[in-house]
């Protein structure tokens, strides 16, 4: 037998964040799932679209130098 | 429950300490599953496919966003829902969330839901959420409710959104049949809602809501009802003739249609006394016949979808 009563704010509480513990870690899970779905079915990687991406004839472009060399 | 309710025991105005399920409640989990259902059928009978995950998370989170409103409906509503007896018991007249914390809930889980289908499929199907949500939110709970009778008729677009969003979220458009879907929830609000009122007259003109009972009278809002679902019926059997209806579809439709129109004369051929004599039972028939006739269209949409992927329906 429990010395003292549990107060049912505590049970609430605990209800509470259990479910925020499990919504966020569902989310989490969700965003990673999703991630690796958009890569896996080849949508658009615009990052590799820029410099230092490659041609339409497959030859590498090369890399830019940032600041021009003026000698 | 509520034995700690309002007595400001937790120094808090207004509201206890909420459990999770008191969140949970506040995003009208039975408005949500309908809003599933018909979003649902909206994206199986679209003639593209997604990858799984984006569809799961498209579905998720136009559930939320539906969710999200009825969590803002209910802040902004939270006055007469005291005194409502069907809305005394949600969280906020009943003292469990307060005010602002359904607010700010709302306000978050509108936003991340709107981001969040964006993310999983298209801007498309993401602004359609929001101005769902939006429509919901201010134009019927803050605009109409409160204003004018004609509030369920075109507040009920809100609720037939979803299926519209669905089929965006698979094409990244609006065709004629997500037009023809978002139309057949359109028309069918406002008996559905009638219906509602009329067995529930009390509560909202307790709560000042013109609501067509109230304004012009339990047998002019008899009349709308059948009016309302004879103008349903042309637009339920279109839908057959687009490549999302079929035989089934069809069948499905002439039959919950001639239901529904007979459950509406029943109730066009009472009046007050006959209603109240057997406890408005035609009244509440038809209203539980129109949750049924719902469920059987989009049913019969996810049945033709089925159909469709073996090489058989359409008319």
């Amino acid at each position: 037998m429990a010395l003292r009563a549990e107060h049912e704010i505590y049970r609430r509480r605990f209800s509470r964040n259990v479910g925020v513990g499990v919504v966020l870690g569902a989310f989490v899970l969700l965003s990673f799932l999703l991630t690796v779905e958009k890569v896996t079915h080849g949508d658009p990687m615009h990052a590799l679209e820029g410099k230092g991406a490659v041609n339409p004839d497959g030859s590498a472009i090369t890399a830019q130098p940032l600041v021009k060399d003026t000698n | 429950m509520t034995d700690i309710g309002s007595s400001g025991e937790m120094g808090r105005q207004g509201a206890a300490e909420p459990g999770f399920s008191d969140f949970v409640q506040l995003l009208k989990p039975r408005v949500m599953s309908l809003v599933v259902f018909t979003a649902l059928a909206g994206m199986i009978a679209a003639p593209v496919h997604l990858p799984p995950v984006s569809f799961f998370t498209a579905i998720l989170f136009i559930a939320l966003g539906a969710g999200a409103s009825g969590a803002l409906n209910m802040w902004w509503d939270a006055d007469i829902d005291a005194l409502m007896k069907r809305t005394a018991r949600r969280p906020i007249p009943a003292g469990l969330i307060a005010p602002g914390e359904a607010l700010g809930f709302g306000a978050a889980l509108s936003a991340g839901s709107v981001i969040m289908l964006w993310l999983a499929t298209n801007w498309v199907a993401a602004a359609l959420l929001a101005f769902t949500i939006f429509f919901y939110v201010v134009v019927y709970s803050m605009g109409l409710k409160r204003l004018t009778p004609q509030n369920i008729v075109i507040g009920g677009a809100a609720g037939a959104f979803p299926p519209m969003v669905g089929w965006a979220a698979m094409t990244g458009s609006v065709s004629l049949e997500a037009f023809l879907m978002f139309a057949v929830i359109f028309m069918w609000t406002p008996p559905h809602f009638w219906a509602l009122a009329l067995f529930m007259k009390e509560d909202y003109s307790n709560a000042g809501v013109p609501m067509l009972t109230v304004t012009h009278g339990r047998k002019s809002t008899r009349r709308h009802v059948l009016v309302y679902t004879v103008l349903l019926v042309p637009v339920a059997l279109a839908l057959a003739f687009t490549p999302v209806g079929g035989p089934v579809y069809l069948t499905a439709a002439v039959v919950m249609n001639a239901g529904f129109v007979w459950g509406a004369w029943r109730i066009v051929m009472r009046d007050e006394v006959m209603a109240e004599a057997d406890r408005y039972k035609v009244e509440k028939q038809v209203f539980s016949f129109s949750l049924l006739y719902l469920f059987v269209l989009f049913g019969a949409i996810l049945v033709e979808a089925g159909l469709h992927s073996f090489g058989y329906g359409a008319l």
